[in-house]
C-alpha cells in the first residue's frame, strides 16, 4: 500500500505544483496574486473535456486547445482587468487582486451557464493505460503528470535564468520603471507572463481531468486555494518552491489519509504549512526580499 | 419576559383552537350521509427560490391526487397553496394564515424539516393536523400529536439496504466512507455505523472526505488494502458517482451500499458503468411492476410532461392518506381527522404499503434496488 499511496501523493502533488507555478510566475513579476488563476485552470479542463470526450480528438489536440483558450483568457485578463489598473496613478496593488477576484466569480458563473453544475466525466482511452511493477499498478497518466510538471518547472527556471526574454522579465519584476527606461517593453513582458501562467493553468486542467476522471465548475476555487497556500509555503515567486511545496502538500495529504485519519487531511496539511512558515517565514525557497522574486 | 410572551401565545393559540373546533363541529354534524364531505386543505410548499424544484414536484403530486379524489365525489377538497420559500419564518406565517384566516381542516407540508420545526408547533398548538411529505429529520412527529409525516427517514431505509446486501453477499467485513462536512451525509453515516454494529459486522476502517473533493484515491487505496467485503458509503450523488468511478478504476470491485444521497439516476449518469452493482434502499421506485405505480407515472407524465420523483409520489400518497382519513372521520373536523389519520393502517399507495406507528411516524418497507444494465432494478 505504501508504494501505491506514494504514487497517489506524487500525482496529486505534481498537479498542485503546476497550478502553483502559474501563481508564482504572475506574483513574481506583477507582485499581485491572480485570484482568477483557479478558474482559468477550470476552463482549461473543460476545453480539454470538450475536445477529448465530445469531439473525440486525440489528447495532444486537447492540450493544444486548452493552452490556446487559456492563453487567450490570460491575454484578456491582462488587457482588461490588470493593465487599466496598472497604468492608473495611485491605484493600490490590492485593486488588481480585487479585480481578479471579480474575474474569477465571472468565470465560475460563465462556466456554470455553459457547462452546467455537477461532475462531468472526462473520458479518454489514454487514462486507462496502466502497467504493473511488482504488486503496484501504475497508470501512464500518473507518470506523464509527473514528467510534465518537472518539465515545466525546469523549463521555466531555465527560461527565466538563461534567456534574454527571461532576463527582461526579471528586470521587469525588479523594477518596472527602470526596466522600461532600459528599453524593456514592460507591457509586453507582463502580458507574456500572464499568458504563460494561464496556459500552464490550462495544461494543469487537462491533467486533472485525466488523473481524476471528473471535473466540475467549482474545482477552480479549491485547487486555487491549495495553489495559493503552496506558493506562500514554497516561497513567493520561487519556481522550485512551487514544485517542492506542491509535492509536499500532495504527499502529506495522501499519507495523512493512509496512516492517519482522513478527517484531518486538510488540517494536517495546513498545520504543516504553518509550522514551516514559523520556522522559515519567507517560505521554503524564499530569499531575502530584494532577491525573492524570481 | 420572553417566556411570558411565548406562554401567552401558546395559551392564545389553544383558546383559538377551541373556538374553531367548536365552530367546525357545529356545521357538518347536520349533514345527511351520502353527500360529499367538503373541506379546505392547506398546502405549504416551496414555490419560489432555492428548492422550488422540490416544491413543484410536491404540489404537482398533490394537485393530481386532488383532481382524482374530487372527480370521485366522495369528498370535495378545496386546496389552499401557500409559498414558504424554504424559510422558517415564512412557513410559520403561512401556517398561521392557513389555520386562522383560511380555517383549513388540515395542512400538507411544509417541504423542509427546518420549516416543519417552525410550522409544526403552531399547527399542533392550534389542533390542526399537519403532515410533512418530505421531512425526514429526526424528531418531526415528536413535535406533538397533531404532527405527522409520510416520508421515510433514512434511519429506516439504510437498515433495509445494508441488511439485504449482507444476507445476499455474506458480508462480514465492511469499510465505511462518508462526507464529514454535510449534516445529511453525516447522519446517513451514523445510521450505517449503527446498523453495521447491530449486524455484528467487522468495520475495518472509517474514511472521510469533503464536499467537492476531486481525488478519492488515497481513501480508496486504503480501503482496498484492507480487503473489505463491501463498502458502505454515505455521499451525495455528485461525490458518490465520482467515488464509484475511481473505486472501480483502481480495482476495488466489492459491492457498494449507498445512503439516500445515492438514490438518484444522476449517480448512473456520472459514474456510467462503474455504477453497476450499487445498492440503495428507497421508498419510491418509479419502474416498479405494480399497476398502481404505472398508472400514477403515466398520469403524472401526461399532466406535467416529466416523470414523477420521490417528492411527487410521497405528496400524492399524502393527499390520499389525508382524504381517506377524512372519509373515515365522516366530517371535516380537525380533531376527528387527527384521530382518523393516526389510525391509518396498511394504506396501499404508489410509494408502498403505509401505516403510522403509535408515534405518528412512518411504518413501511422500502424497496431495495441495485443498479443493473445502467438502470435501477429491484434487488432480490
Amino acid at each position: 500500500m505504501f508504494l501505491e499511496q506514494l504514487i497517489n501523493g506524487i500525482t496529486l502533488g505534481s498537479i498542485y505544483a503546476i497550478v502553483a507555478l502559474g501563481y508564482t510566475l504572475v506574483f513574481g513579476v506583477l507582485d499581485i496574486i491572480n485570484m482568477a488563476h483557479g478558474e482559468i485552470f477550470m476552463f482549461g479542463a473543460f476545453v480539454g473535456l470538450l475536445i477529448v470526450s465530445k469531439a473525440g480528438a486525440p489528447l495532444p489536440v486537447a492540450f493544444l486547445g486548452a493552452v490556446v483558450v487559456t492563453a487567450a483568457m490570460g491575454l484578456l485578463l491582462e488587457r482588461f482587468a490588470l493593465r487599466p489598473l496598472r497604468t492608473r496613478r495611485g491605484a493600490s496593488h490590492l485593486a488588481s487582486m480585487i479585480s481578479t477576484i471579480g474575474v474569477s466569480i465571472l468565470l465560475e458563473n460563465v462556466a456554470h451557464k455553459i457547462f452546467g453544475s455537477g461532475n462531468h466525466l472526462f473520458e479518454t482511452p489514454f487514462a486507462e493505460i496502466s502497467f504493473t511493477i511488482g504488486p503496484v499498478t501504475v497508470y501512464l497518466v500518473q507518470v506523464v503528470i509527473l514528467l510534465i510538471s518537472l518539465f515545466l518547472m525546469v523549463g521555466l527556471a531555465l527560461w527565466l535564468s538563461r534567456t534574454r526574454a527571461g532576463k527582461a522579465l526579471r528586470a521587469t519584476a525588479e523594477n518596472l520603471v527602470t526596466a522600461g527606461l532600459l528599453g524593456v517593453d514592460t507591457n509586453r513582458m507582463i502580458t507574456a507572463t500572464v499568458v504563460i501562467a494561464s496556459a500552464m493553468g490550462g495544461i494543469a486542467g487537462v491533467l486533472v481531468g485525466m488523473a481524476f476522471s471528473y471535473i466540475n465548475n467549482q474545482m477552480g476555487l479549491s485547487m486555487g486555494l491549495k495553489g495559493l497556500a503552496i506558493i506562500i509555503f514554497g516561497g513567493m515567486g520561487s519556481v522550485y518552491g512551487a514544485m517542492a511545496g506542491g509535492l509536499i502538500l500532495g504527499l502529506s495529504e495522501t499519507f495523512m489519509v493512509a496512516y492517519g485519519s482522513s478527517g484531518y487531511r486538510d488540517a494536517i496539511a495546513f498545520f504543516l504549512i504553518i509550522v514551516i512558515l514559523l520556522l522559515k517565514p519567507q517560505g521554503l525557497f524564499g530569499q531575502a526580499p530584494a532577491e525573492a522574486r524570481r | 419576559m420572553k417566556r411570558n410572551v411565548r406562554l401567552f401565545a401558546v395559551v392564545a393559540c389553544a383558546l383559538f383552537a377551541f373556538v374553531f373546533m367548536g365552530a367546525e363541529k357545529a356545521k357538518p354534524a347536520a349533514k345527511p350521509k351520502g353527500e360529499p364531505i367538503q373541506a379546505k386543505i392547506g398546502v405549504i410548499s416551496i414555490i419560489t427560490g432555492q428548492g422550488a424544484a422540490y416544491g413543484e414536484a410536491i404540489t404537482n403530486g398533490i394537485k393530481l391526487a386532488r383532481d382524482e379524489v374530487n372527480a370521485k365525489g366522495e369528498v370535495l377538497i378545496d386546496l389552499k397553496v401557500e409559498d414558504s420559500s424554504g424559510k422558517q419564518e415564512q412557513a410559520l406565517a403561512a401556517a398561521q394564515k392557513l389555520i386562522n384566516s383560511e380555517k383549513v381542516v388540515a395542512i400538507i407540508g411544509p417541504t423542509l424539516s427546518n420549516e416543519m420545526f417552525a410550522a409544526g408547533p403552531e399547527a399542533n398548538a392550534s389542533g390542526v393536523p399537519i403532515m410533512g411529505t418530505s421531512t425526514t429529520a429526526k424528531g418531526i412527529p415528536q413535535i406533538g400529536k397533531f404532527v405527522f409525516r409520510n416520508s421515510m427517514p433514512e434511519s429506516q431505509a439504510i437498515p433495509a439496504s445494508v441488511g439485504h446486501a449482507v444476507k445476499k453477499y455474506n458480508i462480514k467485513k465492511v469499510a465505511l466512507l462518508y462526507g464529514n462536512d454535510d449534516a445529511f451525509t453525516k447522519s446517513g453515516f451514523d445510521t450505517m455505523k449503527e446498523v453495521a454494529e447491530k449486524l455484528k459486522l467487522n468495520i475495518v476502517t472509517i474514511q472521510e472526505f469533503q464536499k467537492g473533493q476531486a481525488d478519492y484515491k488515497a481513501q480508496l487505496t486504503k480501503i482496498a488494502s484492507l480487503k473489505p467485503d463491501a463498502v458502505l458509503c454515505s455521499a451525495l450523488y455528485n461525490e458518490g458517482g465520482v467515488i464509484l468511478a475511481q473505486a472501480r478504476k483502481m480495482g476495488l470491485k466489492v459491492p457498494f451500499v449507498g445512503g439516500n444521497g445515492f438514490n438518484s439516476p444522476k449517480v448512473i449518469e456520472i459514474a456510467k458503468e462503474a455504477a453497476e452493482g450499487l445498492i440503495v434502499a428507497t421508498p419510491w421506485f418509479g419502474d416498479k411492476n405494480d399497476p398502481k405505480v404505472k398508472e400514477f407515472v403515466a398520469k403524472y407524465e401526461k399532466a406535467y410532461g416529466k416523470k414523477p420523483d420521490q417528492f411527487a409520489a410521497q405528496a400524492y400518497d399524502a393527499f390520499y392518506i389525508m382524504t381517506n382519513a377524512l372519509k373515515s372521520a365522516g366530517t371535516a373536523d380537525r380533531t376527528k381527522l387527527r384521530d382518523a389519520l393516526a389510525a391509518t393502517k396498511d394504506f396501499q399507495g404508489v410509494v408502498g404499503k403505509f401505516s403510522f406507528d403509535a408515534g405518528r411516524d412512518v411504518v413501511m418497507t422500502p424497496s431495495v434496488l441495485i443498479v443493473k444494465d445502467g438502470k435501477f432494478a429491484i434487488f432480490n
